[in-house]
């Protein structure tokens, strides 16, 4: 791999010991992978933040990492609400912890905004074309997909080395040819709102880590395309995909049709929503959210739980911009009962493994929950994941049934 | 004896010598490996039982969670990591994490590491020029 003098004198530790390894990280993903030469980056997105993924491991490392980021970076979501953590029953213990990780962050420069959406905040803009280093894997598929940036699925490490230099290895998905579809999938049916997630789960199951090409009946908005790549970064390993008419590249670059085509039919995504038939249990908390709810989805939830009361546990995840910039709908939705909470995730939170059966909305939680939460996952969409917490029935004015 | 080098590819830089340790299977530090002690705990791992602390480890590659590359991390500032790595074909995981814990590591030797070492071998790896070299083969010690 080629390095300009400056990157040499960085790799034989001249700009101190913290770049030295970074470098070094940049450059053995590099030869591993087969990259030419390092790449300038618009920003990196850092994964490596809940303390109950990393743990004392991870935040050793962290704290003892010296220096500034060199461009904009910001954080995946955290194991609790940073600023009302307790309201998840989320133990003092771990609470010090996750707060240490923060701090050990702040200290390089880099923004402890929490969130898996960051491409929707102001000043951390993304366009077509940029190359990223970002690690959360719903934000790297959306980034890749639907806006057209390109970044690799990155680890803690090597984003946060990626942000410490500015830079990363150019190999992977930065390069064109690697971009191209490998796959076409169609789909048989309509689909709307949370067919997206039950879509995604299916299909990440059947493409694993290639690039597919969607041929669908009807455009989707950019929240079910969100849903959509979530769900197939977690049931499998998808970090970018196509859609016919609709993704950027795809309007773009006019992609000729993979040899291999598979067809997904309604009864693979009903068999998703019939989780909630087949769950042994009633579910006991319901969750929105995954990833972070856009100010549509936050003004939907809204609509939905207006002048209604919860009878279940529920948590509605969004980033604490958006939930800052949007006071009614946070408004409306604490009224019924139903908590609003910021920079973390039912996935990545510790709260939730106190649960022993989750109802969610998408398709990322529902493949990660069993494994992360150690509790069942049944799905529905928004209006159903809504009905169940609020006992389905409408309470009439005066509060009887 | 004369030595014997074999080149391969740096991945982590540094040089340390030890004892040799094969483990035929893959190693997914997170939850393989105990980070206080250094000792293998996954069950029906080859390496099920046995510390790895101090040894020249020799793995094909990593599995597992991304997260094991802490764990490198911390077994290093607990001392009870390996002195150096040699594997078949190094994955991210592996790679980020001994560079993490400035642990040398060669991967895609000229020769393969398992016909070529037995446990108990010394020998020195040489990340930094990407080479291993036999220091003390384990029968000479039994003699």
């Amino acid at each position: 791999m080629y390095l300009t003098k400056e990157e040499e004198q960085i790799l034989n530790g001249e700009a101190g010991e913290t770049l030295r390894k970074a470098i070094e990280i940049l450059v053995a993903l590099g030869d591993i992978y087969g990259a030419d030469r390092l790449i300038p980056i618009k920003s990196a997105q850092i994964a490596g933040v809940s303390y109950k993924t990393i743990g004392d491991a991870g935040l050793e490392w962290i704290s003892d990492l010296e220096g500034q980021v060199k461009v904009p970076a910001i954080l995946n979501p955290a194991g609790m609400d940073l600023e009302d953590w307790k309201r998840l029953r989320i133990s003092p213990e771990f609470a010090e912890k996750q707060k240490a990780i923060i701090q050990a962050y702040k200290k390089l420069g880099i923004r402890c905004e929490c969130t898996c959406t960051p491409y929707n905040l102001e000043g951390f803009s993304v366009g077509y074309g940029d190359h990223l280093a970002w690690s959360e894997s719903s934000a790297i598929s959306y980034a890749n997909s639907v806006i057209g940036a390109r970044t690799n699925r990155e680890g803690g490490p090597s984003a946060l080395s990626a942000a410490l230099l500015g830079k990363t290895a150019n190999y992977g998905l930065h390069l064109e040819e690697n971009r191209i579809p490998e796959v076409s999938v169609s789909v048989e049916c309509t689909l709307k709102d949370s067919d997206y997630g039950a879509l995604g789960y299916v299909a990440g199951k059947i493409i694993g880590s290639r690039v597919p090409i969607f041929r669908l009946k009807d455009t989707p908005e950019n929240d079910e395309l969100k849903a959509l790549g979530a769900a197939m970064a977690a049931s499998g390993a998808v970090a970018l995909y196509h859609v016919e008419g609709v993704t950027p590249e795809a309007c773009r670059l006019g992609f000729e049709e993979p040899e291999e085509k598979i067809i997904i039919e309604r009864s693979q995504l009903d068999e998703v929503y019939e989780s909630r038939e087949r769950a042994g249990k009633e579910p006991e908390l319901i969750t929105i959210g995954c990833p972070h709810c856009s100010a549509a989805e936050l003004k939907k939830a809204a609509e939905l739980l207006k002048g209604k009361t919860v009878s279940k546990e529920t948590w509605i995840f969004t980033s604490r911009e958006l939930a800052k910039r949007y006071p009614d709908y946070i408004r409306t939705i604490e009224e019924s009962g139903a908590k609003v909470v910021c920079d973390t995730c039912m996935v990545v939170s510790p709260a939730t493994n106190n649960y022993s059966c989750v109802m969610v909305n998408s398709g990322k939680a529902f493949a990660y929950v069993p494994g992360m939460c150690g509790a069942e996952s049944v799905y529905g969409n928004m209006e159903a994941c809504i009905e169940e917490a609020t006992g389905r029935k409408e309470k009439k004015a005066g509060g009887s049934y | 004896m004369v030595p014997i080098k074999l080149k391969g590819r740096t991945i982590s830089r540094g040089c340390a010598e030890g004892e040799v340790l094969l483990s035929r299977d893959p190693i997914s530090f997170l939850g393989s490996v105990d980070p206080k002690t250094g000792i293998v705990v996954e069950e029906k791992h080859s390496l099920a039982g046995k510390s790895i602390k101090g040894k020249v480890l020799v793995f094909p590659h990593g599995k597992g969670s991304t997260v094991g590359s802490y764990v490198m991390y911390q077994l290093k500032k607990n001392e009870a990591g390996p002195v150096a790595i040699i594997n078949l074909e190094t994955e991210p995981i592996v790679a980020v994490g001994a560079i993490l814990s400035e642990i040398p590591l060669v991967d895609m030797l000229e020769k393969n590491p398992y016909e070529y070492l037995n446990d108990g071998d010394i020998v020195r790896v040489n990340g930094s020029e990407g080479y291993i070299e036999f220091i003390k083969p384990e029968d000479s010690k039994k003699k």
